[in-house]
């Protein structure tokens, strides 16, 4: 029996993308079934749609009062109730996958891979290290179920053509009171989602204030764009946290990137590149972004921007 | 709060070009500068903070690797910890194994709170806080970008992809820190001098009967698809025609 769980993201009311991308890699598994499971409260919706993506049999829905927060402690010992029946317990590389499947791995006894951004064989993978600075091939021990992270930028999202059942689960795990959720603070507006947007326009340190940043608002929503930001800008307090690109920030895959005043440190250069073209525009002809970008500009952002505003969206 | 253990690891600076060997048997390492994981320093910095505030009275700092390791223990002792223990292994640990060892220096210690960076730089696994916190059958609040001490518990709050989520835990609580959780200080020569005199606790890992061999093959190790350089246009009417051409008709 060779069968994969995944472990659903949600917000409560609709899956996150990074759901169907890890369905995706499961996918490349050659197993025999892919079962998802939906730990909330009220999740009625949610199951649902994890019914429709393609190429899921089963979705398990674990609907309880006590699920309402995705907290790793309450979590991750139901996973481990579920997984004996498994080869392979899969959730997204998101804060929320990197925060339970690790609980997960540790309750059933395992290691776990982290961000599998390639599936060579039934049980070897590749994954980056070093900032991905080097890919490294993994083999998983014969026997044992294998947790893993998915890296959701390598993986294209299922289709929602679908119609696998939907089961209501239980499990007899005691559930822990010791982790309370107090509040979520989330101030992403009606921008598209960094993690799946076609187009991200990224602000740096040049960008210079918080008041500044709204000439990127303004470029991206006039091309329908997401906004992301380097570390510097959020250390310096122009933008929230969610919106950091890079090695401690989100890794993403946009067609198109458009960088603006940042200088490309390694550890932000991680966060894009499996973006399809890099643009990148800088007033210092030799900042290291200038190396990796697909068309690059020297000149002020502050000048660049309002004249590319007038050139796009008509 | 009285003892707060921090867990440290010896990785290859985050200024350091990685570059995999010839015979892609792993990246080079030799003669290359090292240091205390950026996480791991902050989560110790926090720690310090912490006692200095009168919030706890003990930070002791622990790493699981070769002898080398002494040098980021001495640092983290130049810092302020008041204690350091190497755990002495000749090989590389998973995370699994890191935490298990971990788990019995938390049953020999009894600290109220375990500090880790939320990720090592070099494996870029992160896991180990939270496979410590399973196995201690404790709290964990990863991420963390503020610490609050209650009676008992802490507020923390966490950096998560939708924002910042708030969360509360009993103590004891293994907590995993993210880069804006504080500016960890510089380390004055004086520190240095004095740190020098403080003695490191050395155990050898096998002491604690637990199984470190590594569970998983690493079998290959490749440099990444490299992204060539573009193309550079001289003003913004370039720039759109350039983009068009690609496709995109913004
Ligand atoms: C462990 C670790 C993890 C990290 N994780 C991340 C991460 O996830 N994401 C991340 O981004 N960074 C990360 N960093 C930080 C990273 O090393 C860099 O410090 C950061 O990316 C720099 O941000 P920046 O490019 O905005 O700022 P800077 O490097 O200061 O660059 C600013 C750029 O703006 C340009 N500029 C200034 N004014 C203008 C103008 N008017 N017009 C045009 N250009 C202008 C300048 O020429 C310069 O190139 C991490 C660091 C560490 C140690």
């Amino acid at each position: 029996m060779k069968s994969v769980l995944i472990v659903a993201e949600h917000d409560g009311s609709a899956l996150n993308p990074s759901t169907a991308k890890t369905v995706r890699c499961a996918q490349a598994l050659a197993a025999d079934s892919i079962d998802v499971a939906v730990f909330g409260s009220g999740i009625d919706a949610v199951a649902a749609q994890a019914a429709r993506l393609n190429g899921v049999n089963r979705v398990l829905s674990v609907d309880r009062a006590e699920n309402a927060h995705p907290l790793a402690a309450v979590i991750a010992p139901q996973v481990a109730a579920l997984a004996p029946d498994y080869r392979y317990v899969f959730g997204p590389s998101t804060t929320f996958g990197k925060d339970v499947m690790p609980r997960v791995a540790a309750l059933l006894g395992v290691g776990q891979i982290s961000d599998i951004m390639e599936v060579l064989s039934a049980d070897t993978f590749q994954r980056p290290i070093y900032a991905g600075n080097a890919i490294v091939t993994v083999r998983a021990p014969a026997d044992g179920p294998i947790v893993a992270t998915v890296r959701v930028a390598s993986f294209r999202a299922v289709a929602e053509d679908g119609s696998a059942s939907v089961e209501t689960a239980t499990t007899d795990a005691t559930l822990p009171t010791h982790t309370r959720f107090v509040e979520l603070q989330s101030d992403t507006g009606d921008r598209p989602d960094l993690q799946v947007a076609n187009v991200v326009v990224s602000g740096g340190r040049g960008v210079g204030s918080k008041e500044k940043f709204d000439l990127l608002y303004a470029l991206a929503d006039r091309i329908g764009a997401g906004v992301g930001a380097s570390r510097a800008a959020v250390d310096a307090g122009y933008v929230p946290n969610d919106m950091q690109v890079g090695q401690t920030g989100k890794i993403i895959s946009p067609n198109l990137y458009l960088a603006f005043g940042i200088s490309g440190a390694i550890q932000h250069l991680t966060g894009i590149k499996d973006a399809g073209t890099i643009v990148a525009v800088n007033k210092d002809p030799d900042a290291p972004i200038f190396e990796i970008a697909d068309i690059g500009l020297v000149g002020d952002l502050f000048a660049v921007i309002p004249e590319l505003e007038k050139q796009f969206g008509g | 709060m009285e003892k707060i253990m921090v867990c440290l690891k010896r990785v290859v600076d985050y200024n350091v070009r990685i570059r995999v060997k010839p015979d892609q048997s792993g990246v080079v390492t030799e003669g290359v500068k090292m240091s205390i994981n950026p996480f791991d320093e902050i989560a110790l910095e926090e720690a310090l903070r912490l006692r200095e505030q009168g919030k706890a009275t003990e930070v002791l700092v622990v790493t699981i690797g070769s002898a080398d390791c002494q040098q980021q223990l001495r640092t983290g002792l130049a810092m302020g910890a008041d204690r350091a223990v190497l755990i002495e292994s000749d090989h590389d640990v998973e995370p699994l194994a890191a935490a298990r060892i971990l788990l019995k220096m938390i049953e020999k210690e009894n600290p109220d709170l375990a500090l880790l960076g939320k990720q090592a730089i070099d494996d870029d696994c992160n896991q180990t806080a939270q496979m410590l916190a399973a196995l201690w059958d404790r709290p964990q609040a990863t991420f963390a970008s503020k610490l609050e001490v209650n009676d008992g518990s802490l507020r923390v709050t966490r950096e998560v992809d939708a924002g910042l989520e708030v969360i509360d835990v009993d103590l004891p609580a293994v907590v995993s820190s993210d880069l804006r959780l504080n500016e960890p200080r510089y380390v004055k020569l004086p520190d240095i001098m004095k740190a020098k005199k403080k003695s490191i606790e050395t155990i050898a890992i096998d002491s604690f009967g637990v199984d470190t061999t590594p569970a998983f093959a690493v079998t290959e190790y490749a440099a990444p698809p490299v992204r060539g350089k573009g193309i550079m246009v001289d003003d913004v009417a370039g720039l759109v025609d350039a983009l068009k051409e690609k496709g995109f008709s913004l």
